[in-house]
């Protein structure tokens, strides 16, 4: 699985694909920063990392479109499946380093906080010793952080799904981009659907809307429990597309 | 070191591997043979656990692969008819990725020196794959499939597309291979074959259909007994005179024609060198012998003939076995029924 795991991160910056992703990610986010906290003369950072999400819709294809495609184009998989590595170390092999390049950029990106930090600063020293309440909200960005990697964590899973079911990258990235954008767009349809029972199972569905709470700076067991869950099932799901062509 | 028992794989309604077993001893050399769509690459493909079986069982030097599949993968070194290479890694990054793959554990970078020293492909070391040629690329696959140094090695068509230098190379290579490792390889080169196997399984729609040593395969093929003779003469008479002499059990004239001299294919009866005895009796007649051709007999055409009566079993099953005709491929026709019943017999004798 290490070995997998390795190979797999390397390659990312073996090809362009890396350094695109991380380039595309960082100038995004910069630019959601300047739109919304920057812009709106605040220290709240709600709206940029909802807004950062969106991005994923895009960003998230490109480190998953390949992991499995590629493989099964170059017949590679026949190596990794005839060596002594289990189906499950293979997928976690690479799921954990597509997940390592995203939480890499997430982190990478909290450089757009430094002229908060900063401006903070500079407001408290100019106001009254006593006023510590200037300042970006610690626990809305950590909270924030930590829901935003999770539903990363999720749009990774589902990614990697896709990438097993197509030899052809571009159609495993398309096919990506439109899943995930229907998963986010669902939680917007929502208001407009009056009957429960649909309001319920597409809420269900929906990533967006167990976002929110992280935003506010409370950490929400139950959302994490969510995307868990939600992962786990989409990696359940890649191993099980391998076992299944075992046995065809 | 290797045991297959009742090996089925169906895919849907298809079945690809109807019932295959045979097993193969340590430091064997098997070739495999089949026409395309035999079952050859799903029979490897079990082998090396890539796909499972529908029914029966492999086990590879005592470890049956569904139990254990782990430890089974680990005896094995496995080149697949495409070699599975990333191209946008050089070789020694390649190298050292089968290396952590296949949980080796040795001196690093001393075995993948050795490794490629074997394989030759040392000069390459720092290049990228995707800018080899094809037979540096398949030498690469070869060099991964031996990197944890198993003591089962798989070759799916190993020197398909390759120049006949490198053929001959890598054939050489397999044969060094076979002193220490036990080898099964897949292909449809007959010379191949006959030059590097010690056995040779041939499997056709799914069914083991011959499965003998090489080397009695070669002593029945030298065993020829048919020549083409070119004698001066009356073409009726010496017809007439060939059919009827002793020893020989078939004779046919051919449409070839020098001068006065007319060419016949004879065939002589087991056990009987008609050779001298011919020449004094034509010699008795005064019609001059020009020209005495044995006529050779290949792998190809047994191979070619036990596929072909396994395939008239299947669609005249029930009909009564003809026996030995003489003329032209009937030896062919004998020695593959031989193998074949050989095959049968042996394979019943498991059974019980």
């Amino acid at each position: 699985m290490l070995a997998i795991y390795r190979k797999e991160l390397k390659s990312y910056f073996i090809t362009p694909v890396g350094y695109v992703y991380v380039g595309i990610f960082l100038a995004l986010t910069a630019l959601i920063f300047c739109y919304t906290t920057l812009i709106s003369n605040s220290y709240d950072t709600t709206s940029y990392f909802s807004m950062m999400i969106f991005t994923f819709v895009v960003l998230i294809p490109l480190l998953t479109m390949k992991l499995f495609s590629e493989e099964k184009k170059l017949r590679t998989e026949q190596m990794l499946l005839t060596a002594p590595v289990t189906i499950t170390g293979m997928v976690f092999g690479k799921y954990l380093a597509a997940l390592t390049m995203f939480v890499g950029s997430v982190l990478l990106s909290c450089i757009n906080f430094i002229p908060l930090y900063a401006v903070a600063n500079q407001e408290r020293a100019e106001a009254a010793s006593n006023a510590i309440h200037i300042g970006p909200s610690g626990a809305q960005i950590i909270g924030s952080l930590i829901g935003v990697i999770l539903v990363g964590a999720a749009f990774i899973a589902v990614g990697m799904l896709i990438s097993t079911l197509t030899e052809n990258q571009l159609a495993s990235a398309v096919l990506s981009v439109a899943i995930l954008l229907l998963m986010i767009v669902l939680g917007f349809v929502n208001n407009f659907i009056s009957n429960y029972a649909v309001r319920f199972i597409i809420d269900w569905i929906s990533v967006l809307s167990r976002f929110a709470s992280f935003g506010y700076g409370r950490f929400d067991f139950a959302a994490l429990l969510y995307y868990l869950s939600l992962t786990s099932v989409f990696i359940f799901l890649t191993i099980r597309v391998y076992e299944k062509r075992r046995w065809g | 070191m290797i045991k297959i028992e009742h090996l089925v794989k169906n895919y849907g309604n298809f079945c690809a591997v109807d019932d295959i077993s045979f097993s193969v001893e340590a430091g064997e050399i098997v070739g495999f043979l089949g026409p395309n769509g035999a079952g050859k690459s799903t029979t490897m493909n079990m082998l090396t656990g890539y796909l499972s079986s529908t029914a029966g069982s492999i086990s590879i030097a005592g470890i049956d692969i569904l139990e254990n599949p782990l430890e089974a993968k680990k005896k094995i070194g496995y080149l697949p008819e495409q070699p599975p290479l990333y191209m946008d890694m050089t070789v020694e990054e390649y190298l050292n990725f089968a290396y952590d793959l296949k949980d080796c554990k040795y001196d690093r970078k001393k075995h993948i020196a050795e490794i490629c020293e074997v394989t030759k492909i040392t000069d390459v070391r720092k290049r990228l794959i995707k800018n080899l040629s094809k037979g540096y690329k398949q030498r690469v696959g070869i060099a991964q499939a031996l990197i944890n140094n198993p003591p089962v090695i798989i070759f799916d068509e190993p020197t398909i597309g390759l120049d006949p230098k490198q053929i001959i190379e890598i054939r050489n290579l397999i044969r060094n291979l076979g002193r220490d490792h036990t080898v099964i390889l897949s292909t449809h080169i007959l010379q191949e074959v006959q030059a590097v196997c010690d056995r040779i399984v041939i499997i056709n729609k799914g069914k083991v259909v011959a499965d003998e040593k090489t080397e009695n395969i070669s002593r029945a093929i030298d065993q020829s007994r048919r020549f083409n003779v070119k004698i001066c003469g009356p073409q009726r008479e010496v017809l007439a005179m060939l059919k009827e002499k002793s020893g020989i059990i078939y004779a046919e004239a051919l449409a070839e024609r020098d001068g006065d001299a007319y060419t016949y294919m004879i065939e002589s009866a087991v056990g009987v060198d008609i050779r001298k005895s011919l020449f004094y009796t034509l010699a008795e007649k005064n019609w001059p012998l020009i020209g005495m051709e044995a006529l050779g007999m290949s792998l190809e055409d047994i191979f070619i003939n036990i596929v072909d009566k396994s395939n008239e079993r299947k669609s005249l099953r029930g009909e009564k076995e003809k026996g030995y005709r003489p003329g032209k491929a009937g030896m062919e026709k004998q020695i593959a029924a031989d193998i074949m019943k050989n095959t049968a017999e042996n394979q019943k004798n498991d059974n019980n």
